[in-house]
């Protein structure tokens, strides 16, 4: 969408006016310029407040495990960006919907955000686990279900960013992209579930949907606090990132007008 | 064994790959909204 002009990205395309009204209203970069420029500071900082409480409960006052000891205080890092990865790559495959179903314009350009960010949330998931996994397994890396899809995961997130920057053509590259991350979904469920189809070293989910948590409430509620925290981070960063985009497109939109009326003159 | 190294690589890791993050994002904010206020200030006050 290099070159196009900021309001032709306004206005979806009139055939699709009808069946997606609602959701192109949001659509609207200026729209969105605005009510992320109000929304984002209370964002952020609620965000910051929630790490800061969560971490400093986690690491000093909640209590030590039977029988990881001190170990167990890095799942209150550990577990929110492993959440992250997997919900943040989840959020990708929605805008890639709405990128590849309604041509979304805000679409494309928060799924070129997302998959930068949620590639630093999956390669932290990664890296905690490994220092969790030393003291614990006494090893760094084992080739276990769980951790060889989450590393996938991370694979396609970096494929995500290299093919939609592969392109001349911003918009083939936004749609390769999209096409990419559906595919990619199939591995969701695989890291959800790999811990109960195979015989894994890493241990069940803690946290059930269907269930009650299998953990202290000492340590449920620090935890419950950093996944919050690190959860408005991630929605903030990526609203951040697209709001540049936003404004970057609009700068490049100016400057190829003036540069066409010089042409022209 | 102490475990204390292991937590503490963690923590760093939980707060510095977010905060380089957050720092770069704001950054790019902040440089986009200053070229776009120099190009046309009347778009600036609409992305503010």
């Amino acid at each position: 969408m290099t070159g196009v002009d900021a309001s032709s990205v306004v206005s979806p395309p009139p055939g699709q006016r009808s069946a997606g009204r609602n959701l192109h209203r949001f659509a609207n970069p200026g729209r969105f310029l605005r009510i992320s420029g109000a929304v984002l500071p209370w964002l952020a900082a609620t965000a910051l407040a929630l790490i800061a409480v969560g971490l400093t409960w986690g690491l000093f006052f909640a209590p030590a495990d039977w029988q990881q000891g001190d170990a167990v205080r890095i799942i209150y890092i550990h577990v929110p960006a492993a959440w992250l990865a997997s919900g943040g790559y989840m959020a990708l495959a929605v805008c890639s919907v709405l990128s590849l179903v309604w041509r979304h314009p805000l679409a494309d350009l928060a799924a070129a955000e997302i998959s930068p960010v949620g590639a630093g949330f999956t390669a932290l998931c990664l890296a905690t686990g490994s220092l969790w996994g030393k003291p614990m397994w006494g090893a760094w890396w084992v080739w276990d279900a769980r951790l060889t899809s989450v590393l996938v995961l991370f694979f396609l997130y970096i494929g995500h960013v290299a093919l939609v920057r592969a392109f001349d053509d911003p918009v083939r590259g936004y749609r390769a992209g999209a096409i990419l991350a559906l595919i990619g979904v199939v591995n969701l469920p695989i890291i959800k579930f790999s811990v109960d189809w195979w015989n894994t070293l890493h241990q069940p989910a803690t946290i059930k949907f269907t269930g009650a948590p299998t953990m202290f409430v000492g340590m449920l509620w620090p935890l419950m606090i950093c996944l919050l925290g690190y959860t408005l981070a991630f929605v903030a960063i990526v609203v951040a990132r697209t709001r540049a985009a936003v404004m970057e497109r609009r700068i490049r939109g100016l400057l190829m007008a003036r540069a066409a009326e010089d042409t022209a003159a | 064994m102490t475990h204390l190294p292991f937590i503490v690589a963690s923590y760093a890791l939980g707060i510095l790959i977010p905060g380089a993050y957050a720092i770069a994002a704001y950054a790019r904010m902040r440089n986009a909204r200053l070229r776009l206020a120099a190009i046309d200030p009347r778009q600036h006050r609409s992305a503010r």
